[in-house]
Formats: structure tokens, C-alpha cells, sequence
């Protein structure tokens, strides 16, 4: 029986201090091993300064397909923006 | 990945997928799909993959033999990327439900497909530079326009292709740049190396609009963005003049520029030969598959180590 070892997703961060991205997949046995194909595999051109691996099996998604339902609760709160806001005319760096 | 469970009909799904597909918008892999969508697109994306990856050996071929420790250093370079591609694409079809294993059993069943081009000879160093110039060159052509496939893995994974791919293509033209400013013999070298590629590198468009059995639910999906002949035109637009300016002919007596379409028209294409090399009689059809297979063999006790040490660290931990 043939293995191509387990998948894992890949997450890398541009820059120190910025957010970490989804970049792709890689297959590997291990997480150290993980962790060497990501980086030979997504960065090859500097474009990460650190990396997350984490096995797909582990990640929780929503449906897609219950979407309208599962973000509804957001729908109906447009005072959580600012823009929502009357200010008074005049005032300033607000 | 685990998902938690949805609640739509059958039906609601389908609509669903048709607006998705009418507002641009991707569709992804936890999205309900038609069936027939599933499976055009697992045939060529693994298909795709494959190329990629069985293109790394014309290439191998020349990384002893290059002719500079510069030269030596682009080569690995561009060849490892080409099997990064092959590990892009394969991922983006395991997102269809279809296991790398399985696909590597119908490479090397017959059942999956790759790019006819990669089973023509790498005869001289000028090969290495008609196949960055020419062979990629077609590629991106293709490529760029698949950034806007309707399957978002597929688009995101040829969008980092492409931003990679151009290095490729440079790298050849400078190959064969090169060798048109050198000796007698090297520019015959380059120019031969035109004539025996050229042509199948107008092929790898695949046939003409008016014989592409594949076509029509692409388009409709929005898998395919441009037909056949458009990526061929538009190939040909832009690699007659870089053959021009560094003196290279293009072996087509018939091909003339056309002003009122604004583009070139061609000599016929001998799909006779294409045809030929697919269905398995081109000069290095099984070489390309028993290697691919030898090393997939050699490779196997790696692999089964790698999966003992595993089980070995979950019993430590």
C-alpha cells in the first residue's frame, strides 16, 4: 500500500508582526518534516519570516452552504460601525 | 478538514452553483458542484500536475552538463520550482476528494495524461533555452488566463505559478540570446533547436477550436476563459518579434502577418504528428513513464520510514 504521508496546511507571516496566511499544503510524516517542505515549498523567494503547520484533520470549518444562517447574527447590528453615528457639525478628529 | 453539517436541498444547491458561477464568483471545495464539474476538473488539474512534474526531466538531462556554474545554479533553480508547481496542483486537486495516491496510479496506469511536449528529446544546451523561451512562454500564456477559472484553488494556485513562471521564460530567451551572439555552430545550435520546437510548442494549445472535444462545459463553468486558438494567437503575437530580435527564423514559411486581424497567421499544424506522440510514439514517451515509475519504486522505503518514525514518536509522546 502506498503513502503519501499526511497533509498538513500551511501558514506563513510576510513580515514579523504581521498576520499569518494561508499559503497551501504540503505532505509530509512528521512536523518537523512538515515544517522543512513548507518552507522549501512556499518560500523560496523570501517571502515568509515565520511559518505555522497544522494537519488538516485538526481544522474545523463552517458550511458553506449554512453561511446566510451562521453569520446572521452580525446582519442587524450596524451600530457596531462607526459610521452608524450622527456627529455634531464642527467637531473635530472624530 | 472537518465541516460541520449543512442544512440545504439538492436543488437550492444546484441554483446556487449557477449563480455563484454567473456572478464570478469561485466556487470552492466544500461548495456543492455538479458531478461532471468534479471530474472535468480533477482530468486537468491532475493532468496539469503531471506536467509539471514529468517536466522536470528533459530538463534534468542538462543540470550535469550545463556549461557554467551559473548556468548550473538557474537550472536546479527553475527545476525545482516546476516540481513546486506540481505540489501546488496536486493539492488543489486533493481538495476534490481525490487522494495523490490514486493520482499517481493513473499516471502510471495510462488513465491520466500530461503535456505531450515533455516527451520530445533535450538534444543540446539550446533545448534548455527553447524550452524556458517557448515551452514556458506557452505556458504562462495558458496560464494567465486560467488565474480566472471558476475553481478558486485552481485560480489561486496559478496565480502563484505565474508569478514565478516569468523567471522561466527569461532565463531561456537569454539562453538562446546568448548562443545567437556566439560561434557558427551555436548559432545553428539555437536555431535547430527552434526548428524542432516550435511547432510543438503551437500544439500544446491543444486542437483547434473547431475539434475541441473538451470545450463546451468548460466555457459554460468558466473553467476555460479562452479558446485554443486565442492562446495560440496570442503566442505567436508575442514570440515573432523576441525571435526577431535576436535573429532567430521561425520555421514557418507561411507565416505572415495579417493587418487587418492585427496578429500573424500560420502554417498548418501537422496534427497527424500530435495525434501520434499522445497516443503514445513520440521519441521519449516511455522513457518519461518508466523513470517516473522507477523513482516512485526507489522512493517507497523513504516514505515508509518516514510513516514508522511517526508511529514511533506518538508512542514517546
Amino acid at each position: 500500500m502506498d503513502t503519501q504521508l499526511d497533509l498538513w496546511e500551511v501558514f506563513v507571516q510576510g513580515k514579523s508582526g504581521g498576520q499569518f496566511m494561508h499559503a497551501g499544503s504540503v505532505h509530509a510524516s512528521d512536523k518537523e518534516m512538515a515544517l522543512k517542505y513548507a518552507r522549501d515549498l512556499y518560500t523560496r523567494r523570501n517571502e515568509g519570516s515565520a511559518i505555522w503547520v497544522v494537519l488538516s484533520n485538526n481544522i474545523v470549518s463552517s458550511a458553506p452552504e449554512d453561511a446566510e444562517m451562521f453569520f446572521d447574527p452580525a446582519n442587524d447590528k450596524i451600530y457596531r460601525h462607526p459610521t452608524f453615528y450622527t456627529m455634531p457639525e464642527g467637531a473635530l478628529q472624530i | 478538514m472537518q465541516q460541520t453539517t449543512g442544512k440545504m436541498k439538492l436543488a437550492e444547491l444546484e441554483t446556487n452553483f449557477e449563480r455563484k458561477i454567473q456572478a464570478e464568483e469561485k466556487i470552492e471545495p466544500r461548495d456543492a458542484m455538479p458531478e461532471a464539474y468534479r471530474l472535468h476538473l480533477i482530468r486537468q488539474i491532475s493532468q496539469h500536475a503531471h506536467s509539471e512534474v514529468i517536466g522536470m526531466q528533459p530538463e534534468g538531462n542538462w543540470l550535469l552538463r550545463a556549461p557554467s556554474l551559473r548556468s548550473k545554479q538557474i537550472l536546479l533553480a527553475k527545476i525545482q520550482d516546476e516540481g513546486g508547481h506540481g505540489l501546488y496542483l496536486y493539492s488543489a486537486a486533493e481538495t476534490l476528494g481525490i487522494s495523490r495516491e490514486e493520482m499517481i496510479r493513473q499516471l502510471h496506469e495510462g488513465k491520466a495524461k500530461y503535456s505531450n511536449i515533455f516527451n520530445y528529446p533535450t538534444l543540446t544546451w539550446a533545448d534548455i533555452g527553447a524550452i524556458g523561451w517557448l515551452v514556458d512562454g506557452a505556458a504562462i500564456v495558458n496560464q494567465v488566463a486560467l488565474q480566472r477559472t471558476s475553481f478558486g484553488p485552481y485560480a489561486r494556485a496559478m496565480f502563484r505559478i505565474c508569478k514565478e513562471e516569468s523567471f522561466h521564460q527569461r532565463q531561456g530567451y537569454e539562453i538562446m540570446a546568448t548562443m545567437m551572439k556566439g560561434t557558427p555552430e551555436q548559432k545553428k545550435m539555437a536555431q535547430d533547436a527552434m526548428n524542432r520546437w516550435w511547432w510543438p510548442s503551437l500544439m500544446m494549445f491543444g486542437p483547434h477550436d473547431s475539434d475541441s472535444p473538451h470545450s463546451g462545459d468548460a466555457f459554460k463553468w468558466k473553467i476555460k476563459r479562452k479558446s485554443n486558438d486565442e492562446l495560440r494567437q496570442k503566442f505567436i503575437d508575442k514570440t515573432v518579434q523576441q525571435a526577431y530580435v535576436i535573429g532567430l527564423t521561425i520555421p514557418d514559411p507561411l507565416l505572415k502577418w495579417n493587418e487587418d486581424k492585427q496578429g500573424y497567421d500560420h502554417g498548418p499544424i501537422d496534427w497527424s504528428e500530435f495525434k501520434n506522440v499522445i497516443s503514445g510514439n513520440g521519441p521519449c514517451n516511455r522513457q518519461r513513464m518508466e523513470h517516473h515509475k522507477f523513482w516512485h519504486e526507489e522512493g517507497k522505503w523513504v516514505r515508509e520510514a518516514a510513516d514508522a518514525y511517526k508511529k514511533r514518536i506518538s508512542t514517546l509522546n
